[in-house]
């Protein structure tokens, strides 16, 4: 069985909730057959709009959602067959677990024998084989969560749709959530569709990522290449941290390009810039910076310690660089004695490849 | 657990338990002290009129406190036939002090509820005991009347003898004690009460399930709603409660009468003709509109205040999971608001079995409830025990009511807000 490359697939889809604001834009997705897929973005960037669209509980304002090649936008969600976790669970509270679980194989009118089998399997997915008759309201948070996972999957949907349903736990019990769905969803194979505004969520999770902002994909690729090769600024400044220098491009050649700053030059990687002139903001991640390098770098600038915060397995030091008094740098906690004291001057070294030359913000 | 939480002490080695209370102690008066105006206000309010209530429904020393001497002197008396010279003489002593102060008109009145006729039967005896000579009381007050040779009448009067009656109650129900003490109903014709006992729960029922039918919907509107248009939607529910009850029930009566707006309306879309409008008042009909828009609110609000607190994601999982809207609304959503209906439907019964005003005014002959009844007793026959003990009759088929609805829902799951 080839997995469909377009499973599902949005094409340019527009939503608009009043008629004057578009909330998404000229969306236009394809999530692959048994992908796990996040849709990551700030609040009110549009990610949720498209999980509801796609469940069913809002109508595009144009375009079409395709489900396994077939328009969907005029089949009502119960007739989707898409398993949908909330952000709050939506357990029902009068019923037990079991009832709940029950409920989505009692609509399609499966015999009770099924049923049983169903729930019993579904249950101990999740490892909550003894709760069957207890009530939602008896149970923690991560057992709530993990009975609207198995809710959500027992009926065998195409794909399931979990709208930040990590978001009112702990940050532990996140965490290990975020493996037992990931594992679940390993051992199935089905198509997830997650939504989240937590980047660790997203990079922990995901095969691939789609960073929405202003209701546009701005990326669309796996987390290694999201991290490493963030192909605008939001992305650069969304994911993980990022040093960033605002400047004009000075020179351009094959694979370089020089950036002016207030104070001083860089070299640098340009992304998204063509020609000389152009506005840009140079985005480093803070560990591609390294103090007194060994190897020879490309760019080596001296900066002064504004700052130094011990974080147990790293230190965050705050340097003033090149007129950028925000530079981070995280330095791992080694034995390696490196001579890191407020208000020293160090030399600072990076590779041109590590700064990426992107959109001014 | 308790016995071994008895064990422990504290660090001083005072007992944890005491400790505890000790220092709870102070608490529990402040609280206490809080609620004490309240308790004072519902033992006067509440506890002490309902057992006014009681006492008076009951009590039946007035003729009792009339003829002593009587009533004493009727003791070794069997009711089988006429009673000794002792009870007439007794009784010609207790009459004359009774129309001396001009307090007979009681007496004339208690006894005949006991024996139709007595009322002329003592007051010929009122004109004539003037000229009564001393001694042989016996023949003198039967040539009064030869209703006095019948002993009915004495014993209607020896029936009264006990302090304490639940006559009243039975009258409630159309029934009474006949000659024989044998609790019998009246006759067929004066069977009023109970028709009027069946009608008031009737209304009550059916005032509860329009104020439901229409409550409902109304309460889902609000609890969907996006605030700016439920604010209003909620003033508009409210309205009616920051308008006179009686400006509400009149403003009915100028809709629903004969020449009124409704009809009148009815009549230009020819629906009816002029000469053949439709009576919409004073009968149930009016009864029924006013009572539902009146008490509406009183459904509405703990509806709301349970739909509200249901997650919309709850609707959406259901249909999500496959179950059309229909299947979700009634396995998902209307499970979630019997709450809410159980303490609409309550407080919307409880209310409208005790309703006056507007079946008074709107209800008519075939309108009136059994507040309406009790009313009559307390204003026009000053039958006040009477109307005490209907009062209390409705007070228990409340509580019968709040009982059955605790047995079944169960209180817990009440939820007014």
């Amino acid at each position: 069985m080839s997995k469909k490359a377009d499973f599902v697939k949005f094409d340019k889809v527009d939503k608009s909730y009043d008629g004057k604001v578009l909330v998404v834009k000229d969306l236009n997705l394809d999530i692959e057959e048994g992908e796990f897929v996040t849709m990551l973005g700030p609040s009110g960037s549009g990610k949720t709009t498209c999980l509801m669209m796609l469940a069913g509980f809002e109508t595009p304002t144009n375009g079409e959602i395709f489900l396994d090649n077939n328009p969907i936008s005029n089949i009502p969600p119960h007739k989707r067959g898409i398993g949908m976790v909330f952000q709050n669970y939506a357990l029902f509270p009068h019923m037990t677990v079991f009832e709940n679980l029950a409920f989505p194989l009692k609509v399609r009118k499966m015999s009770q024998e099924d049923i049983e089998k169903k729930v019993d399997k579904a249950l101990s997915m999740v490892s909550l084989g003894g709760f069957a008759n207890r009530m939602p309201g008896q149970l923690s948070g991560g057992q709530q969560q993990r009975v609207a996972v198995a809710r959500a999957l027992v009926f065998d949907p195409a794909v399931v749709l979990m709208d930040e349903p990590l978001g009112a736990l702990d940050k532990n019990l996140r965490e290990s959530m975020q493996y037992e769905i990931k594992h679940i969803h390993e051992s199935i194979g089905v198509t997830v569709v997650y939504v989240t505004h937590d980047q660790g969520e997203a990079l922990t999770m995901s095969n691939r990522i789609a960073v929405f902002n202003d209701g546009k994909v701005q990326q669309l690729s796996s987390p290694d290449k999201l991290y490493e090769e963030p192909v605008n600024s939001f992305v650069a400044e969304f994911i993980g941290e990022n040093n960033t220098f605002g400047g004009e491009i000075s020179e351009i050649s094959n694979g370089t390009c020089k950036v002016k700053l207030e104070k001083g030059e860089i070299i640098a990687n340009p992304i998204s810039v063509k020609s000389v002139g152009e506005k840009t903001t140079v985005s480093i991640r803070p560990e591609r910076a390294l103090i007194n390098p060994k190897d020879k770098m490309d760019n080596n600038q001296k900066g002064k310690i504004e700052e130094v915060i011990y974080h147990g397995d790293h230190t965050r030091v705050r340097l003033n660089l090149l007129g950028n008094s925000e530079f981070i740098l995280k330095v791992p906690n080694s034995s390696q004695n490196l001579d890191i004291k407020l208000g020293n001057e160090i030399n600072i070294g990076w590779n041109s490849h590590d700064a990426r030359a992107l959109d001014p913000k | 657990m308790s016995s071994e939480t008895g064990k422990i002490l504290t660090t001083d080695g005072i007992p944890l338990e005491e400790s505890l209370k000790q220092a709870e102690k102070k608490n529990k008066i402040k609280a206490f002290l809080l609620v004490a105006p309240l308790l004072l206000f519902l033992i006067i309010t509440y506890m002490i009129p309902i057992g006014d209530m009681f006492s008076r429904s009951i009590d039946d020393k007035m003729v009792t406190n009339m003829l002593p001497k009587t009533y004493k002197a009727m003791e070794t008396w069997d009711g089988k036939e006429l009673p000794p010279e002792e009870v007439f003489e007794a009784f010609y002593l207790d009459y004359k002090i009774l129309v001396k102060n001009k307090t007979a008109g009681k007496l004339q009145t208690q006894l005949n509820y006991e024996k139709n006729g007595f009322k002329s039967v003592l007051k010929k005896l009122a004109r004539k005991q003037k000229k009564f000579e001393e001694g042989n009381y016996k023949e003198q007050i039967m040539k009064v009347h030869k209703r006095w040779r019948n002993v009915e009448y004495w014993r209607a009067i020896k029936r009264r003898a006990p302090s304490y009656t639940y006559s009243k109650y039975l009258k409630g129900v159309d029934m009474y004690s006949n000659e024989d003490g044998k609790i019998v109903q009246v006759s067929e014709d004066r069977r009023i009460h109970r028709i009027l006992w069946i009608r008031t729960v009737e209304v009550a029922f059916f005032v509860t399930l329009f104020c439901f039918l229409m409550a409902y919907p109304i309460a889902h509107l609000l609890a969907t709603l996006p605030m700016k248009y439920s604010n209003l939607l909620m003033i508009c529910v409210l309205l009616p409660f920051w308008t006179s009850l009686l400006v509400r029930t009149a403003s009915w009566m100028i809709l629903l009468q004969q020449q009124g707006i409704v009809n009148d309306f009815f009549v230009w879309t020819g629906l009816v003709a002029d000469d053949n409008r439709p009576e919409m008042m004073y009968n149930k009909t009016g009864t029924y509109v006013a009572m539902t828009q009146i008490l509406l609110p009183f459904m509405v609000l703990p509806l709301y205040s349970v739909m509200k607190t249901i997650s919309p994601s709850l609707m959406r999982a259901g249909k999500s999971l496959g179950a059309t809207p229909a299947v979700a609304f009634f396995k998902v959503y209307f499970p979630l608001t019997i709450p809410g209906i159980g303490a609409g439907c309550l407080l919307v019964f409880i209310l409208a079995i005790g309703y006056y005003i507007t079946p008074a005014l709107v209800g008519g002959a075939s309108g009136t409830l059994i507040s309406n009844q009790i009313a009559y007793h307390m204003k026009s026959t000053l039958d006040w025990s009477f109307a005490s003990a209907m009062g209390l009759m409705l007070l228990t088929g409340v509580l019968v009511i709040y009982w059955i609805y605790n047995k079944l829902v169960g209180v817990d799951n009440i939820k007014l807000g």
